[in-house]
């Protein structure tokens, strides 16, 4: 009877630390939730058609919108992937299809490492290598900044894609007498199209949303501005200012735009991963 | 009959097609090496001045031109500390549940749901943190709390603005990585040995306790060295409830300030040249630590060859 | 009949093992040459070096002489590429690109390294999947994906695809041995018609397939060559005890 008893206690103490744990995964759900949720309520009621359309008003003029920091967002971002995919992808290449030994572990190495960067450290190098020597806030700097961190991103992810195209495809295309840089032109990076489409997509909803590295690269602007030799607006950066600033109207602004950037962010990153599902699914059944 | 079967040239497309494809992977190494040599170019002003007196000195005072980073290394440390204190235990049950207990249909909608955690930006964790749960903080939880003055944690007034809110803010914001790691680790724990333990007459606790979470601890400490890296670095959030106050602190309940959210707060605003390089100094430090611990974190996966790929930050 | 191909003095590694020790036979034109021997042999290692395959595997490596037509494959300066557009190969899985559909993947040898109009690609795809007896089963869906097909089917665009690059050798590794006995069937009869275009060497871990179809046979063990002769003589009349073993199943 003793044993039986200890044996209950033990039981009762391991069903307790169980529901411990599932109490964990259902608190992270819910945050996820709440957060969401709130963003959602408090966003959707300063939504209208204005904020898409309108440039921003000064305080205290009411109505106004964010269209020129929208689309800012969308030029910044879309630069930064100009400059980080062809890397990104022709280093992926080389390290999964010829890299072998020092030096391709060595990029490796430091592309993980890279990867680990704190977003504002990218900030203060492409202020260091662009602002400082142009001598103004750029879109271009601010860029640079979202470049340096997706192309350790698109690095890993594509090199990832890579390597899941079996040998036996390249084989058969050498088989044919193919050379081996056309068989990866048309036969692997074809094959990986859509795992590289989904990887690429990812990297731009992660930094779509930073607005650390931009605060002091691509500033701000209140006005349109479609030159990248000058400050622009981003979402992400007014998101912030107007978010710590004490007017009731644009705090506000705030949650639109925080809907709005949560919106477009999520919008990707679960596009992708259905994608990526489907896709995989497919491949198995 | 049949053509000759050599064909001479000395620049093969396959070798021009290897050459850029190597070109681009150089220009990996180089750029990285023009991180290095741009943060230590631009931070030599401060360097010059302070030396290492930089690291270790309290003072930041853009008026008196006197600049010193450990109340931001302090306030960078102790908030991710408190985040991992909350993230851990959180993400090993996260981890625990999704490895061993969920059943398949909700093993990969909630392992989804957690992973879209990671997926929202900074920003809005500090909205959220800002306005919904500072007040919670100050009304709620930061009074009684404050009754334990007799602990250091504790001395300060609620202000809902501070250490604790931006240690809750990254424990939440780290979770996601420390927990889809640490769920993948558990996976690859071979069933043989889980049945091992059931035969042995443990209860399922104890299998996972004494089985499955000691076969995956190089793992999950890679997972929480990952999330420490996030943490130390992570800004929005952090710049938004952290309160802003350079001082070095104990309490949770005081306002501080972290290297991350000095650089976004003042850079704009810095017209003295000094500033600008002791901010970069500061952008430096966190450089340096986040590469030694991202560095550590690849070298531990490294070492367990069987993990390759699964983890992802 | 003329030697299509001469192998002298191969020998094989991969790393450090040694999988092929100083192997010498030569392949009769138009023929089929089937490789038997237990799993591990080095029966697949040797065809993949007939074509240079495999020097592609990380670490592998190879040295010795295969003369095809009186020309060393090895022979320096030759370039491995143009060397496998004259022995086509097909392999153990099927192994269609999934990117392409029926008709691409028949001509995918041909497409891949240069351009052809709409009709050629129609007229060449169509040639080569009848030879390959494959035209009547897919005429119909000849835009469906090449994986969407079973997989005899898939094989049999396999050896289409491979036939469409104009090779003068097929080398098969193995390329029943994932199929169903129907599937195998038609592969096999396939074989047979093909032998009067090409020269054929199948490498098969199945010995009535080998007595099947084949006019010669090679058995390997544990990387030599240990006996080769017409297919008749070594089935009924071995001349080594090992050989004798392995036909009458009494080890492997």
């Amino acid at each position: 009877m003793k044993t039986d008893f200890r044996y209950m206690r033990r039981k009762i103490f391991g069903t307790m630390m169980l529901g411990l744990s599932i109490l964990a995964a259902l608190a992270a759900v819910s945050m996820l939730f709440w957060i969401l949720g709130y963003t959602f309520i408090k966003g959707i009621s300063a939504v209208n058609l204005d904020f898409f359309t309108k440039l921003p008003t000064p305080v205290g003029v009411p109505g106004g919108g964010l269209a020129n920091s929208i689309v800012g967002s969308i030029i910044v971002v879309g630069m930064a992937a100009l400059m980080a995919i062809p890397v990104g992808i022709a280093t992926a290449i080389y390290l999964s299809e010829y890299g072998r030994g020092f030096f391709a572990s060595t990029v490796r190495f430091v592309s993980d490492v890279l990867a680990g960067v704190p977003a504002i450290v990218a900030g203060i190098v492409a202020y260091a290598l662009v602002v400082t020597r142009m001598h103004r806030f750029s879109a271009f700097s601010g860029s640079v900044s979202l470049a340096l961190l997706m192309l350790p991103i698109i690095i890993r992810s594509s090199e990832e894609i890579f390597r899941t195209v079996p040998d036996t495809l390249r084989e058969a295309s050498f088989a044919l007498g193919v050379p081996k840089w056309k068989t990866i032109l048309s036969i692997v990076l074809k094959t990986a199209s859509g795992g590289l489409v989904t990887g690429t997509i990812l990297a731009i909803a992660r930094v779509g949303g930073e607005a650390a590295p931009l605060l002091f690269t691509s500033f701000s602007n209140s006005f349109w501005n479609f030159n990248p030799g000058q400050p622009m607006a981003t979402l992400p950066v007014d998101l912030f200012n107007y978010s710590i600033s004490p007017y009731q109207d644009w705090q506000q602004k705030a949650w639109a735009a925080a809907l709005v950037l949560v919106g477009m962010v999520l919008i990707l990153n679960i596009s992708a991963r259905l994608y990526l599902a489907r896709k995989g699914f497919k491949r198995n059944g | 009959m049949a053509e000759r079967l050599s064909r001479k040239k000395i620049l093969s497309p396959e070798k021009i097609f290897m050459g850029m494809t190597g070109v681009f992977s150089l220009s990996v190494l180089l750029i990285s090496a023009l991180v290095v040599y741009e943060l230590f170019s631009a931070s030599e002003p401060t360097f010059q001045k302070f030396g290492l007196k930089f690291l270790v000195s309290k003072e930041w005072d853009p008026v008196q031109k006197v600049y010193g980073a450990l109340p931001f290394i302090w306030g960078t440390f102790y908030t991710s500390f408190i985040a991992l204190l909350i993230a851990l235990p959180v993400s090993l049950g996260i981890a625990i549940f999704l490895s061993e207990l969920a059943p398949a249909w909700l093993r990969s909608s909630v392992g989804f749901l957690i992973e879209l955690l990671a997926a929202i930006p900074s920003l809005i964790f500090g909205l959220w943190g800002l306005f919904v749960l500072s007040p919670i903080l100050q009304q709620y939880i930061e009074p009684p709390l404050s009754n334990l003055s007799w602990l250091p944690f504790f001395k300060g007034y609620p202000l809902g603005l501070g250490f604790l809110n931006a240690g809750l803010l990254l424990a939440v914001m780290i979770i996601p990585t420390i927990s889809s790691i640490s769920r993948d680790v558990m996976y690859t724990v071979p069933a043989n040995q889980r049945e091992g333990g059931l035969a042995l007459g443990m209860t399922r606790w104890e299998v996972v306790s004494k089985v499955v979470v000691p076969n995956s601890r190089s793992g999950i400490l890679g997972a929480v060295v990952l999330g420490l890296g996030r943490a130390l670095g992570e800004t929005m959030a952090v710049t938004m409830v952290i309160g802003n106050t350079p001082q070095f602190s104990l309490s949770l309940l005081d306002p501080g300030y972290t290297i991350s959210s000095a650089i976004a707060n003042q850079f704009t605003e810095a017209f003295d040249k000094l500033q600008i390089s002791a901010l970069i100094e500061l952008g430096l430090i966190l450089f340096v630590i986040s590469v030694i611990i991202n560095a550590f974190a690849k070298l531990l996966m490294l070492r367990m060859n069987r993990f390759s790929g699964g983890a992802r930050i | 009949m003329a030697d299509k191909i001469a192998v002298e003095g191969l020998n094989a590694w991969f790393g450090k093992t040694q999988a092929l020790h100083n192997i010498n036979m030569a392949v009769p034109e138009n023929s089929i040459t089937a490789i038997i021997g237990p799993s591990g042999c080095g029966k697949s290692t040797f065809i993949r070096c007939i074509n240079r395959m495999h020097e592609e595997i990380r670490g592998a490596y190879s040295n010795g002489k295969i003369i095809l037509d009186g020309e060393d494959v090895y022979g320096s300066g030759v370039d491995p590429v143009l060397i496998r557009r004259r022995l086509g190969m097909v392999f153990q899985k099927p192994n269609p690109f999934p990117t392409m559909s029926i008709k691409e993947n028949a001509v995918a040898g041909i497409i891949l390294n240069k351009r052809m109009s709409r009709h050629e690609i129609e007229e060449t795809a169509e040639k080569y999947l009848r030879r390959a007896a494959l035209w009547d089963e897919v005429k119909d869906q000849l835009n469906k994906p090449g994986v969407s097909l079973s997989g005899g089917q898939q094989q049999r665009l396999c050896i289409a695809r491979a036939l469409a690059v104009e090779p003068e050798v097929l080398l098969a590794d193995e390329p029943a041995s994932a199929l169903d006995p129907i599937s195998t069937a038609k592969i096999e009869d396939l074989f047979t018609d093909l032998k009067e275009r090409y020269t054929i060497v199948v490498v098969t871990h199945n010995m009535q397939q080998a007595a099947r179809i084949s006019d010669r046979t090679a058995f390997f063990l544990s990387g030599r060559l240990i006996e080769y002769g017409t297919t008749d003589k070594i089935f009924t009349n071995p001349s080594d005890k090992r050989t004798e073993d392995y036909i009458t199943g009494r080890f492997g």
